[in-house]
């Protein structure tokens, strides 16, 4: 539980055992529904998770590739999620963003927002950014128009005809290009660009989006070491302010950023703790090493 | 925090040279034309004879079509087999009005279509009751390719059917269009279509001065859509169009509709073919079903192949190129044409994947590498 999570409880600790104002309710005061009216598209977080997958299961051809997956992320969090290959990361991510339908489950953002109702665009639009297990940019659009298109705006076709940058958007593409240490090649072509060069141009196109929650699959995979730190070290400064969910294999750069892991095994959660919690569990090392 | 950062401008509509041979290509249109076809008698050496009007009209219209063809297929990397359905109706719906304005000066002296009377109608069918009126048919000219465009696409899109898939179902649409004008019932003039055109707007349409008007307008026309098109590639709508092309799946990730965007650009580009169409029947005297053969179709995808793709200019260069050699080539080898034709396209996808266009951008770039080489090189040699 992050800090702020803490005070929030406190705090409803507080107003249920205060003493009840003279003509109020048995709630102590507090109007339950009332308190808050759910807006349409808002993110309602104030249950403390803003992303809950519950009893997922979805086959392929009759392969259980997530088998009754329940799961829950809070804001501001950092997941990691590790598992060997095929355990279901990927199209975990895929259900997460719309690409792939469950057989059965629910999966909510917030505490309003179904996400099944939605496709990928509005998903998106929602503040659900994704980054693919292999990058993916724009490679014949120069860098800072691959920035640009991922920019938070509206996405309808009009506006995107009669679009022109304000000052506060070229600040915050000045910002995200020297965040992800392009700002020297803004020019170049995307697909000019070397493969971890690439990996932080999408992670810029994610930032460009400001997402509230990030799904990153296997972001440092064909980086040098340095460049793995460095984005190690720009995750843990993005998790104040967002959300993400991290697959990955590099143990190191786990290590790094992890606060709490969650082990996928044939689309189930096998384990969940600090990194040294699951790598202790014996189910875990039964997994990995095989028996 | 961060630093000021020298973040590239938005790019012109287009560069000084740009627009003066923009000037120079609407002064060859508008005067220069005119003035040689017109003005210069037929003894000069400069007069330029009618046939040649109505050849360079007839490319212009092709140009229109290759133009519409790099935004769909240059820019958002859709390749359409089926653009020549969309140019035959708006060439169809153009052709119902020449028709009517033939009035009673057919070979049945009826007020009918010639057509019509030989198939024993006895009045006009519904679909031919606007076409009495000028603004009615050129509203058809973009309404009926607009129309067909956005149902086909937007079932298309959103059934996500994709590249070569995309391109087989188009070239089928237009074979059965086809088919079907072939049909007397169609109502249409069956295969021997629409033609003997006597005037257009009441004003005889064979006399010079209207082939001039017409010729002009599909030059502007040409001119004002290469405007247009630059326009929309270089908005952030163009960038999307790319970005579809390139990685469609990253589009939709960023919170774009990608069929949104197909739509529009798809129905934008059936229209400009519809245009052409229309401008095209009267300068050409003709309509009929075999517009929509599917080697038309094909034919639009190898001018913009041959003139380059995603350049705006190379189609236009390519309706020319193409277009020119095959009135030169049908006269001097008529039966080789189509191996020509092939081999052309061949070859251009084997060596040139960027068209003429690109091969004198590469060769231009060279030569002023190689210059400032030289130069660099004769200053150490002082």
């Amino acid at each position: 539980m992050t800090p702020d999570l803490m005070e929030q409880g406190a705090r409803r600790l507080h107003a249920l055992n205060a003493p009840a104002a003279a003509g109020a309710t048995e709630s102590g005061g507090r109007q339950a529904g009332f308190s808050r009216i759910a807006k349409a598209g808002e993110v309602d977080t104030t249950h403390g998770r803003i992303l809950y997958l519950e009893e997922v299961s979805v086959s392929f051809d009759g392969f259980k590739a997530i088998n009754n997956l329940s799961l829950d992320i809070a804001p501001g969090e950092l997941r990691c999620i590790i598992g060997p290959n095929g355990a279901g990361k990927t199209t975990m991510m895929d259900i997460i963003t719309g690409k792939t339908r469950p057989n059965s489950g629910t999966v909510f953002f917030g505490s309003t927002i179904d996400l099944l109702r939605y496709n990928e665009f509005e998903i998106a639009q929602m503040g659900i950014g994704r980054k693919f297990q292999k990058p993916t940019v724009f490679e014949q659009l120069s860098v800072f128009e691959n920035l640009e298109l991922a920019l938070k705006t509206s996405k309808a076709v009009k506006s995107a005809m009669f679009f022109k940058l304000d000052s506060a958007q070229q600040d915050r593409l000045a910002q995200v290009l020297h965040t992800i240490h392009l700002a020297s090649s803004t020019r170049l072509m995307a697909g000019n660009l070397s493969h971890g060069q690439k990996q932080w141009l999408e992670i810029g196109m994610l930032l460009m989006q400001d997402p509230k929650l990030l799904l990153l699959d296997e972001p440092v995979a064909g980086m040098t070491d340095e460049e793995t730190v460095r984005t190690a070290e720009l995750f843990i400064s993005l998790k104040k302010h967002h959300s993400l969910i991290v697959v990955e294999h590099d143990m190191s750069f786990i290590e790094r950023i992890s606060e709490k892991v969650t082990v996928l095994h044939e689309g189930a959660v096998l384990a969940e703790g600090t990194l040294a919690q699951v790598q202790n569990n014996e189910k875990v090392i039964e997994v990995y090493l095989g028996r | 925090m961060s630093a000021p950062l020298n973040l590239p401008a938005p790019a012109p509509l287009m560069s000084r040279r740009g627009w003066g041979a923009f000037l120079v290509a609407l002064i060859i249109v508008c005067m220069l034309a005119p003035l040689l076809n017109l003005v210069v008698p037929e003894s000069s050496v400069f007069h330029l004879s009618d046939f040649a009007v109505s050849l360079i009209g007839k490319i212009m219209c092709y140009a229109i079509c290759a133009l519409a063809m790099d935004l769909i297929w240059g820019y958002t990397g859709i390749l359409s087999l089926g653009h020549g359905l969309f140019f035959a109706l708006g060439g169809y719906a153009m052709g119902m009005y020449l028709m009517r304005q033939i009035g009673l000066d057919g070979n049945y002296k009826s007020g009918l279509p010639d057509f019509m009377v030989f198939l024993d109608l006895k009045e006009l069918p519904w679909h031919w009751l606007g076409s009495a009126s000028f603004a009615f048919q050129m509203a058809m000219v973009v309404m009926a390719p607009g129309l067909l465009a956005l149902v086909f696409g937007f079932f298309a899109f959103r059934s996500r059917i994709k590249g070569v898939y995309f391109s087989i179902i188009t070239q089928a649409l237009t074979f059965a269009a086809m088919l079907l004008f072939f049909r007397n019932e169609t109502g249409f003039g069956g295969n021997n279509g629409f033609t003997d055109f006597k005037r257009i707007l009441d004003i005889p349409i064979a006399q010079p001065s209207t082939r001039m008007v017409l010729f002009v307008l599909t030059g502007l026309t040409l001119l004002g859509f290469y405007l247009f098109s630059r326009w929309l590639v270089q908005s952030k709508f163009g960038r999307v169009l790319q970005a579809i092309r390139d990685a469609e799946s990253r589009v939709m990730f960023s919170g774009y509709n990608p069929v949104a965007y197909k739509l529009t650009i798809w129905v934008i580009s059936a229209v400009m073919c519809g245009i052409a169409g229309a401008l095209y029947v009267p300068q050409v005297g003709i309509i009929n079903p075999g517009e929509m053969s599917p080697a038309n179709s094909i034919e639009m995808a190898i001018w913009t192949a041959v003139g380059g793709r995603a350049t705006l200019i190379g189609p236009i260069v390519g309706a020319f190129a193409v277009n020119g050699a095959k009135s030169w080539f049908t006269v001097a080898f008529p039966e080789y044409w189509l191996y020509f034709l092939g081999a052309m396209f061949i070859a251009v996808t084997l060596f040139l994947p960027q068209g003429i266009v690109g091969l004198t951008r590469t060769i231009m770039r060279k030569l002023s590498a190689h210059k400032q080489g030289s130069q660099n090189g004769a200053k150490h040699d002082a």
